[in-house]
């Protein structure tokens, strides 16, 4: 009960942030929310299935290249027909890769992922006249419930409609994973992060339920990544980097993966604290470089594993 | 047409040779300790700009310009050192964790060392000026090869030939083939796996900014070349078999070769044709070619 509490609490704070809050500090909780739907579709494959992708930025890359494409090119600028064409770009994509990757595990998992990232980061780079190369491409401002806001500046338009629009697409995209981990799927999952050879042995088909949650986490990064693409104002190619991959995997360890908001959290933490660190100084690798040294080596929890730390994590295993 | 492609050819071989000294780093190092080493190619970016400093205060001291290769070695190899550090300091405490961990700690390495590099060199790019062809060019078939690039290459393989005899013909490479093949028996044989840790990854570190040194008269030196070499070092060691030396060899010569002259026929598919050949040795033979036999 003290847990549905502070989600009202949280919920209520993030639906009146643009109010109280300063125009700056509500702009940086777009990315938050964008990274935020990313992070819980990877958290079902990282968290859930125990498969740790490096190469997830390439669906966000689609998600987001999918957007520009459309609002610049083909003149679709509805966000809602934009974001289920960037899950079903994502989802084309994914199907194939998926497939090859869900036979490997551990290590040999993450390198082919990170392999196909960094195909799809050179197709970008090198294909200047498909993709715009390495400055990218404009993405227009999209239009949300049919109309185009034209009468608000960049600014208004993305603390007001664009922030309450990207805040429904999370509070669904949560939802919709909260049903998927309770579900008897959900459990499928976490059987065959335990124990594999089990759950072979008690009929569920370990590949093809792997494939399935590959399927969805690239489903909900191809949709965080059209979510990113507005505030951000263009794509390019180091969306898709495989640097780009690792900060997602750290983020999720950030808020911590053995928890169901432990990747939103992470998110959170993550932007807020990068925002902060360069502010303060140039160097905000470093500080996050040290940051995550500590964490794997003191906290591999996260934040999640610390606050929760009297009740032992739903399903946690380090 | 010959002259051609012997140029093309040997821009290949001098950047697998490079190739080999980083991959070489990597391999040992997930051969004994089992760590997938995303930093190796930020101790490459490290030995480079170490090579540049070197080489600056060697000339600037009055050293003669023809002794270049001296400094850059040795700083190359001494910077190196810096690997004692991170085994000790932060390595050694995930040895027994999941590898993900492992692999993130490295990947930590990788965020911290790209800062600390533009903290002490900046962010311009920086570079030996124009040493690289103090020794000259050499004319083969008809191509002109600067000399530079064939020292490069005869040391590297020199070094592959070194690392072969030590993990033959020495005690200590025994000892570190045991250790990788069956930590808990050579630790109960009295291996001492502490030290065996260090020096392993000394080495492997070494080699990494070796690399990076050597490269350096070549080009310049930048704090994005270590994330950019890393995912080819990484096709190298995909290509060539996980913690095989031999495999290393093979994979930056296959890695090198090819991407120079998907460079001079086609250059929009340079890096995307090794990726694709990565991801059909991983689904094809995901131990690479000479990596041991499927468990």
């Amino acid at each position: 009960m003290r847990r549905a509490g502070v989600l009202v609490l949280v919920a209520l704070a993030i639906a009146t942030l643009p109010a109280l809050a300063p125009t700056y500090q509500v702009t940086l909780m777009l990315p938050f929310m964008a990274y935020g739907v990313v992070l819980l579709g990877m958290n079902l494959l990282f968290g859930y299935t125990g498969l740790v992708s490096f190469g997830h930025a390439l669906f966000v890359g689609v998600g987001a290249y999918t957007a520009a494409v459309l609002t610049t090119h083909l003149h679709v600028r509805h966000l809602e027909v934009i974001l289920p064409t960037a899950a079903l770009a994502a989802a084309i994509v994914a199907a194939p890769v998926g497939a090859l990757c869900v036979r490997y595990v551990k290590i040999y998992f993450g390198m082919l992922t990170l392999a196909f990232g960094m195909v799809f980061y050179t197709f970008l780079l090198k294909f200047y006249r498909l993709t715009g190369g390495d400055e990218g491409m404009r993405m227009l401002r999209p239009y949300l419930l049919g109309s185009g806001w034209e009468g608000l500046s960049k600014t208004a338009y993305l603390v007001g409609p664009y922030y309450y629009f990207s805040l429904a697409v999370l509070v669904l995209a949560t939802l919709l994973m909260w049903r998927i981990v309770g579900s008897p799927f959900g459990l499928c999952l976490k059987t065959i992060r335990d124990n594999p050879v089990k759950a072979e042995s008690l009929g569920v088909s370990v590949p093809r339920y792997r494939w399935y949650a590959f399927m969805i986490s690239a489903v909900y990064a191809g949709v965080g990544g059209a979510l990113l693409a507005t505030p951000t104002g263009n794509v390019d190619p180091t969306l898709a980097y495989w640097t780009h991959s690792g900060n997602l995997v750290f983020m999720i360890l950030l808020g911590g993966f053995g928890h169901f908001w432990g990747p939103v959290l992470g998110a959170f933490a993550f932007i807020y604290l990068q925002d902060l660190v360069m502010s303060l100084v140039p160097y905000w690798r470093l500080v996050f470089g040290a940051l995550l040294a500590l964490i794997v080596i003191a906290a591999p929890g996260g934040l999640m594993g610390l606050l929760a730390r009297r009740r032992p994590a739903e399903g946690a295993r380090a | 047409m010959t002259a051609n492609l012997v140029s093309i050819l040997m821009g290949g071989v001098f950047h697998a040779a490079i190739l080999f000294l980083v991959a070489a780093g990597l391999q040992v190092v997930f051969g004994v300790q089992k760590i997938f080493n995303l930093a190796c190619g930020s101790f490459y970016a490290l030995g480079a700009y170490t090579g540049v400093t070197a080489v600056g205060y060697f000339t600037g001291h009055g050293g003669p310009p023809a002794l270049f290769i001296v400094p850059l070695a040795l700083g190359g190899l001494a910077v190196g050192l810096v690997g004692i550090v991170v085994e000790r300091g932060l390595l050694r405490f995930v040895y027994d964790r999941d590898e993900t961990f492992q692999l993130l700690l490295t990947f930590a390495l990788v965020l911290m060392l790209e800062d600390l590099i533009r903290m002490t060199w900046g962010t311009a790019p920086v570079s030996t000026g124009g040493l690289y062809l103090s020794y000259g060019q050499a004319r083969i078939l008809g191509a002109t090869v600067p000399v530079y690039n064939l020292i490069v290459i005869g040391a590297s393989l020199g070094i592959a030939a070194g690392i072969g005899w030590l993990l033959t013909r020495t005690a200590f490479g025994r000892i570190m083939r045991a250790s990788a093949d069956n930590r808990e028996m050579a630790e109960a044989l009295g291996v001492d796996m502490r030290r065996m840790y260090v020096r392993v990854f000394t080495l492997g570190t070494m080699l990494g900014t070796l690399g990076g040194a050597l490269v350096i008269p070549a080009t310049a030196a930048m704090s994005e070349m270590g994330v950019e070499l890393i995912v080819e070092a990484f096709a190298v060691v995909v290509i060539g078999g996980l913690g095989s030396m031999r495999g290393a060899l093979v994979g930056a010569l296959v890695v090198g070769i090819l991407r120079a002259v998907a460079i001079s026929v086609y250059p929009e598919v340079e890096m995307l044709l090794i990726y694709l050949i990565v991801i059909a040795v991983l689904l094809w033979r995901p131990r690479g070619l000479f990596g041991a036999a499927a468990a």
